[in-house]
């Protein structure tokens, strides 16, 4: 879950790491007032969550009058159908030297990762611009973090003196707040060292892993984050609310996530796996998807009959592909009964709305029986993902 | 041969008496596999389709020669109980149970590394030999499992337990079959990732191909192709990697926890291109696998 720079700025203040003067500006007039408090040129940042577009707006403004008229455009930009979350007005000092900081999870060594470097940057730009002004350390999830980890990183960045120690304690800082929030990455993209010889750092991002929300509630609420707020990188439509609603009533399996797209073939598919490569085998037919789902873990047919309706009811959408792969744990009858019930529901006949069924596994004999009263062909484990695709794909036209 | 487990490996079920771990304790004894012993704390003393069910791993391994510990207790208590079985003594441990936040999923991972434990998952199914062991919940009820796993010659890795049943279905109608099939786990930390196995897989008489199941996420499509082009590997691999639409959609994440398209060497495209210069086969659909596996050697 991404924060927004000003929250995860929050975080770092919290634990003592140097930041340059900023405050959030809710208004245009805000903007200029925050601005002639801290005098001089200052950076605009609006808080985004899209990706990329937070980081591609900023602007700088020399003066007070600046910063408002450029608040005032930047607050109006589109971020996935948000406006942004205010304008974090920050100082813009000239340092003598900039360093940018990354942690993460390495997922080849299973172990937190921090690389550094001597310049400006998101450390995986750099990776490809710059591998040879990079240095690497991993640390330990399990054991607690050792100042002498920050130490050994700060000297192989050419650190010496007091600049090796202030860096090391920055370091170490970040590197133990990034374990006790469950953070997913952190990068302070640019770290200045000031001429009176302190680090503050200028650019932060920070992601917290989605599933540690629940155990790390207590800073997401004085963060004053929504108990709902899962920072989607656009606002849920109400497709997908209702979605989400449908999946949220019923414990019975999951039929989550689901998204909306803007094609006419409809998708009762599953399950994770099964869901990615249905949706690419699809449009690699020529299809267009009119929706993503991903039902899993023994649905009821009660949630198999809303999700079929509340995709045969989308705008544009005539007949639903029902697809997954060769299941184990989910039952294919109880699909098979759900997506039956939903289209007699709607008034119409199966047959007329199914453009394939493609259950195979768990029950498989008794889910062809059921379709076979309705006139539906059921296709078994020898039609591939491949084939049933294309065949809903043609079906469709 | 077999990867991992053999004819005679026993094992136990930490969270027997949860309800999915009731129904895969079935479908493996029903399978033939040697599940000698459950743990459910405070259940010490009863009987799960006739396995005994002890409070603590250790009462276990003291009797008897426990090969692995397929996990499956509820996200709280996920990492305990595999420190439970590392500690024992366990060296083989499936973690099925999903949502474990990554920083737990890496410090269970290094302690399992300091013991000599390898760790298979999170968020997995497991592994299965056809018609020698099941270790794990993959494949269903048992008479599924027989319909999509038969002995052959090709390994499959997966990031999705669905599809590893999928895929050997697939090697399996084609008369191919399946030499040892593992489902790996969709997380962005997993115990052990493919180019931590591909050397078992390579180490296996049986084994004559490598199928690779992908999705968006991680490196561990660059570290198989590293691994691949280091070694004077024997073993074709075919590589299909879903979730290429995902592509256009930078920041949206669809499958399993580690699918979120946000770094440069996440990308779908950037995975399929590094494969191939490594000369691994990347399938573009999912029905073309085993025809290039066939085509990779040569039969």
């Amino acid at each position: 879950m991404r924060f927004y720079e000003f929250e995860a700025k929050q975080l770092l203040k919290k634990h003592r790491v140097p930041l340059v003067q900023s405050e959030v500006a809710n208004t245009a007039k805000e903007a200029k007032k925050i601005a002639s408090d801290i005098g001089g040129p200052v950076v605009l940042k609006p808080q985004c969550i899209a990706p990329g577009l937070a980081a591609a707006s900023v602007k700088e403004a020399a003066d007070p009058a600046a910063a408002k008229t450029i608040a005032a455009e930047l607050l109006e930009l589109d971020d996935g159908g948000r406006k942004p979350k205010g304008i974090l007005v920050e100082a813009r000092p000239k340092g003598e030297a900039v360093y940018s900081l990354s942690f993460t999870y390495d997922g080849t060594a299973k172990r937190p990762l921090i690389a550094a470097a001597d310049m400006a940057g998101k450390i995986d730009d750099l990776g490809d611009t710059h591998p040879d002004r990079i240095v690497r350390r991993h640390f330990s999830a399990h054991y607690p973090f050792s100042d002498y980890i920050a130490k050994e990183l700060a000297k192989s960045l050419g650190l010496e003196g007091n600049d090796l120690k202030a860096m090391s304690r920055i370091v170490s800082g970040l590197a133990r707040l990034f374990l006790k929030y469950d953070l997913a990455d952190l990068d302070i993209t640019s770290l200045v060292k000031l001429g009176d010889g302190n680090f503050v750092a200028l650019d932060v991002e920070a992601d917290l892993e989605i599933e540690a929300r629940n155990r790390q509630r207590a800073i997401l609420d004085e963060l004053g984050f929504a108990k709902d707020d899962l920072r989607q990188v656009r606002e849920p439509t109400d497709f997908e609310l209702e979605g989400a609603r449908i999946d949220a009533e019923d414990p019975r399996g999951i039929i989550s996530p689901i998204a909306e797209f803007d094609g006419n073939i409809g998708l009762v598919i599953g399950a994770g796996g099964g869901s990615l490569t249905l949706t690419d085998a699809v449009r690699k037919h020529g299809g267009r998807p009119a929706n993503y789902a991903a039902i899993g873990g023994n649905p009821s047919v009660d949630k198999a009959r809303r999700l079929t309706k509340l995709v045969l009811s989308k705008s544009g959408v005539d007949k639903v592909a029902v697809m997954s792969n060769v299941v184990s744990n989910t039952r294919a009858d109880l699909v098979a009964r759900g997506v039956i019930k939903g289209i007699i529901e709607l008034g119409f006949e199966p047959a007329d709305k199914i453009l394939i069924f493609r259950v195979p596994g768990a029950w498989e004999a008794d889910a062809a029986k059921i379709l076979e009263k309705y006139g539906v062909e059921y296709c078994d484990r020898t039609i591939s993902i491949s084939e049933a695709a294309r065949r809903a794909v043609e079906k469709v036209g | 041969m077999a990867v991992i487990v053999h004819e005679d490996f026993q094992f136990i079920v930490q969270g027997i008496t949860g309800r999915e771990a009731l129904n895969f304790t079935r479908e493996c004894l029903e399978y033939g596999s040697k599940i000698i012993g459950g743990v459910t704390p405070g259940k010490g003393g009863r009987e799960v389709y006739g396995v005994p069910v002890y409070d603590t791993v250790r009462e276990i391994t003291e009797k008897e020669r426990v090969d692995g510990s397929v996990i499956t207790v509820p996200l709280a208590f996920a990492p305990d109980a595999a420190y439970e079985a590392i500690d024992a003594g366990v060296k083989e441990v499936i973690i099925i149970t999903e949502g474990i936040p990554r920083k737990d999923a890496a410090a269970v991972v290094e302690y399992a590394d300091l013991h000599g434990a390898r760790v298979i998952g999170p968020n997995c199914l497991g592994i299965i030999v056809p018609d020698v062991c099941r270790f794990g919940s993959l494949g269903g009820p048992a008479v599924d499992c027989r319909k999509a796993f038969k002995p052959g010659v090709v390994g499959v890795m997966s990031r999705s337990g669905g599809m590893t049943t999928e895929i050997c279905n697939a090697l399996t109608l084609s008369g191919l079959g399946v030499s040892t099939a593992i489902s790996i786990g969709g997380d962005p930390v997993i115990g052990s990732t493919y180019a931590d196995l591909i050397p078992l897989f390579e180490a296996d008489e049986d084994t004559k191909a490598v199928v690779v199941y992908s999705e968006p996420g991680g490196t561990a499509e660059a570290e198989l192709a590293r691994w691949s082009q280091e070694h004077d590997s024997r073993l074709p691999i075919v590589a299909f990697i879903a979730g290429r639409f995902m592509d256009e959609m930078p920041g949206m994440s669809f499958g399993h926890a580690g699918t979120v398209v946000n770094k440069k060497v996440d990308s779908p495209a950037d995975k399929m291109r590094r494969m191939r210069e490594a000369g691994i086969s990347v399938a573009e659909e999912i029905g073309d696998i085993p025809d290039l596996v066939r085509e990779r050697i040569g039969n």
